[in-house]
């Protein structure tokens, strides 16, 4: 899961988890029609921003790093963009009978940029690392589910706040990974789960080359990363650029044309518009928010505007903790009483949709998911405040204000007010951090912004971490035993079209209890220069390298 | 004069160490903790916190951390960032950007602000003295980040004349833009300074003098007038090279430029001390060190200003 550094926009959506694809797929069409000779020799530079931390995959969980690392590295298996289900990368398959025993195999003859072959203990050496508790990286809750995590991972005996601390762990490697043959490993959950393999594109699970386990310093090792994806690292200017050029032994599908790539990191979007407004940059993932209003983008763009679906919702999230919010119908209440419609046409200029669904549109497996509280309903809206008791005193919603979220939490607040007939405002935390020290601490007495951007492609993202009980980004701390218990049984069946059921049930229990509020669906604005054709991007918003030509 | 540099930069040593602990007070008062909102919307892993906390002595009272971090510097580590990145490197990669760009806006503001305030302080209430008295009115009025934008969308966007951000080599011909923008509202102090300085010292003694010796106009105003009407405007500009460093942050953002301004910001919101001391102790410097020698040219321009 990664959060967003980037400055406005994207950092309005906020925070959020992704899991890129690598280079995704994006089958290349006859619509392309790039100079070959000079797109083979030639570079482009595209916007980013400057990873918060060395490159690894085991520890990196914002964006900044994480896209350069999905242009280095290529997972077992990559996500199409605009959803659909994962295809097979590096995997050559991933086999189960019993969704609780997979047996993976790799393709021969993939290599590290460093000539070495990707190789069976590639992967398992360093899940293994990433998941040790010595090691402290920030990835390792992606592998709680293969059996023997809790021997690697040694939990605090008295929690975070108390004196003592983690002891060392049991073991050094999970009971559940095992290498059978130099392309063959096999991976054992503690329990029965369908949506495993799905994850496995994600960068937490991506190989690492025998020269980083040998390296004693892994962050001096973060700092020239070697990967096996179909670019290879050149050099890393601190806040200035990343130069990555094309790995030209890469043996998989999505292979680069365009020889060199120079990741150019800004502190502004506003300074990176301005130079792909003079096609001194080919590519702005997402252009800055003044550029919105009016749909001056478009004006100022042209053809070179692109509107891209990604993976993301803006949802009002409850604090389930505090006693005023515990009231089903109230929750409901606020729900119907928010004009979504409203909010994306006025606040965000209909670069957001209103949101219908528990999950993103497109998700795959989330057919079920549909979300009845999400329209604008008053008098639906005053009844279920009636059937709830009405609401004493004023109810806050809080947001972070680093980030443009301003606008439309007091939209929604506003909203809110008029139709209930409570008094409601929005008030901003100062930053980012404060706000989530409050959530995390459980200290929230008001309703309170998220963001939620999709992992993985499937349904079970959008139910698993947010509404289980003890679920990682569960953060109103909603629990309601039915859902835990069809979400576990649907985890555990083999059958993914049976699992899709039992997680729609859930869903629906989530449906009228309404732990949270989703508001609107989120879509990006990218631009690109004159110089380059044929660009599309990954399933969560980020450049697909493969497809770039110069024309 | 010799005592008076030995005893000035002895003084030095006391307010690096008041400064530093200052700050690092300050920073480490910032409400937030460090691993709030680093790991996106869930609360950090307990065994990255605890690992971090380990490594960077956070579980310690500030004085505590203080001192080791004192005990790194004076040793020549800057330290390390929460990310792993050397200190020290930020800074020597960072800080000849934000000083050249510095140096490139007061080297604007003292040429046209000098020119314009000798040519209006000499010939007061004339046309060319009202429009000087407009345009620094009007450049006091505009904020930094409006003139960028708008020099940036002028010049860069819409005629193409300049590059809109400046390249990772930060040449000094791509700093005149972003160096105009950041001089803009001292340029008009300057103007302004050096116009009532230069007015007030016409009517001086030692001007009448030197006129009634029969001098040329150009000697009466070059070496008397000019010189010491420098003095108040010399103190301006020397403690404004810091404030240029210091206030640089807006328009490196603006034209993407590699200065302290964002790491030092950045380390803020995340609560690193260490850096923020780090960048803020080598600012002091600078101004320490411009105040000095601003103290010693006073010395050449004034003949009755003597240390001992």
């Amino acid at each position: 899961m990664r959060v967003s550094k980037r400055a406005s926009a994207v950092a309005a959506i906020a925070a959020v988890a992704l899991v890129a694809a690598g280079c995704g797929g994006g089958d290349d069409s006859e619509e392309n029609s790039g100079n070959a000779d000079k797109t083979a020799n030639g570079a482009i530079t595209i916007d980013g921003t400057q990873p918060a931390n060395p490159l690894l995959p085991s520890n990196t969980s914002e964006t900044g790093g994480g896209d350069v690392l999905d242009w280095l590295w290529t997972g077992l298996i990559n996500y199409p963009p605009g959803g659909g289900d994962p295809v097979n990368a590096v995997a050559e398959s991933i086999d189960s009978t019993d969704a609780q025993t997979y047996t993976i195999k790799i393709k021969k003859g993939i290599k590290f940029h460093d000539g070495t072959e990707v190789q069976a203990k590639n992967f398992v050496d360093a899940w293994n690392f990433t998941a040790n508790s010595a090691n402290g990286q920030q990835q390792a809750s992606f592998f709680s589910d293969i059996e023997g995590y809790a021997d690697v991972h040694a939990e605090d005996p008295d929690g975070e706040e108390g004196p003592q601390k983690a002891p060392a762990p049991k073991a050094q490697t999970m009971s559940g990974l095992a290498v059978v043959d130099p392309y063959t490993f096999t991976v054992k959950l503690a329990a029965a789960n369908s949506i495993f393999p799905v994850k496995l594109g994600y960068s937490a699970y991506y190989p690492m080359p025998d020269s980083f386990f040998a390296a004693s310093n892994k962050d001096e090792w973060g700092k020239k990363p070697i990967g096996n994806g179909a670019v290879k690292f050149v050099s890393w200017t601190d806040n200035v650029e990343i130069k990555l050029t094309r790995f030209d032994d890469y043996t998989l599908d999505d292979k680069v044309k365009i020889k060199d790539v120079t990741v150019k990191l800004y502190q502004e979007d506003t300074a990176a518009y301005a130079d792909l407004l003079a096609n001194n940059l080919d590519f702005q993932q997402q252009v800055p928010s003044s550029s919105l209003a009016g749909e001056k983008w478009k004006a100022d763009l042209g053809n070179r505007a692109m509107t891209v679906d990604i993976p993301v919702q803006q949802l009002i999230a409850f604090p389930i903790y505090d006693k005023r919010y515990q009231n089903k119908d109230l929750r409901r209440a606020v729900s119907l009483a928010i004009n979504r419609e409203e909010i994306a046409s006025k606040i965000f200029f209909n670069t957001r949709k209103p949101s219908t669904s528990w999950a993103a549109p497109g998700t795959p497996g989330a057919t079920g998911f549909d979300c009845t509280t999400c329209k604008y309903d008053p008098e639906g809206a005053k009844a279920a405040l009636q059937a709830a008791g009405g609401f004493q005193g004023e109810m806050v919603l809080y947001y972070n204000a680093d980030a443009s979220h301003k606008d439309w939490m007091e939209a929604a607040a506003a909203s809110i007010a008029s139709t209930l007939g409570i008094q409601v405002r929005a008030e901003g935390m100062p930053t980012f951090a404060v706000f989530r020290q409050n959530i995390d601490g459980q200290k929230m007495t008001g309703p309170y912004r998220a963001g939620w951007q999709a992992d993985y492609p499937n349904g079970e993202n959008w139910l698993g971490p947010l509404y289980v009980t003890g679920g990682g980004s569960n953060d109103g701390k909603y629990s309601n035993p039915q859902v835990d218990a069809l979400y576990q049984e649907g985890s555990r069946l083999a059958d993914e079209k049976a699992a899709e059921a039992k997680f729609a049930e859930a869903i629906k229990i989530v449906d009228a209890e309404v732990p949270s509020i989703p508001v609107v669906s989120v879509t990006q604005q990218s631009g690109v220069s004159n110089r380059v054709t044929g660009v599309k991007t990954n399933w969560v918003g980020s450049i697909d390298l493969s497809t770039v030509e110069l024309v | 004069m010799g005592r008076y540099v030995l005893r000035r930069l002895l003084q030095l040593i006391p307010v690096f160490f008041g400064t530093t602990l200052l700050i690092y007070a300050l920073v480490w008062a910032v409400p937030g903790d460090p691993f709030a909102g680093k790991c996106g919307e869930r609360a950090c892993p307990p065994d990255y916190i605890q690992f971090m906390t380990e490594k960077y002595h956070l579980d310690d009272p500030w004085p505590l951390q203080y001192l080791y971090y004192m005990g790194h510097l004076l040793t020549g580590d800057f330290g390390q960032t929460f990310g792993g990145r050397d200190i020290g490197e930020i800074i020597a990669q960072a800080y000849p950007n934000t000083l050249k760009l510095a140096l490139v806006g007061l080297a604007i503001e003292a040429v046209i602000g000098l020119t314009a305030g000798i040519l209006t302080g000499l010939r007061r209430n004339g046309f060319l003295d009202n429009l000087v008295l407009v345009s620094t009115l009007f450049l006091l009025a505009i904020p930094t980040f409006v003139s960028g934008f708008l020099l940036q969308f002028i010049l860069g966007t819409q005629f193409k004349i300049i590059n809109p951000t400046v390249s990772s080599e930060v040449p000094f011909h791509e700093l005149i833009v972003p160096g105009f923008v950041l001089a803009s509202i001292s340029m008009a102090y300057v103007a302004r300074l050096t116009r009532t300085s230069i007015a007030e010292n016409s009517r001086s003694d030692y001007v009448r003098t030197a006129v009634a010796k029969g001098l040329p106009q150009r000697r009466v105003v070059g070496v008397h007038l000019f010189r010491n009407s420098l003095i108040p405007v010399l103190t301006f500009l020397g403690t404004d090279l810091g404030s240029l460093m210091g206030g640089a942050i807006i328009t490196e953002g603006i034209f993407n430029i590699n200065g302290i301004g964002r790491e030092a910001y950045r380390a803020i919101t995340t609560k690193e001390s260490a850096t923020v001391v780090g960048i803020v102790v080598v600012l002091v410097l600078v101004y320490l060190l411009m105040n000095l020698l601003v103290d010693l040219l006073y010395a050449a321009l004034d003949p009755r200003i003597r240390y001992e």
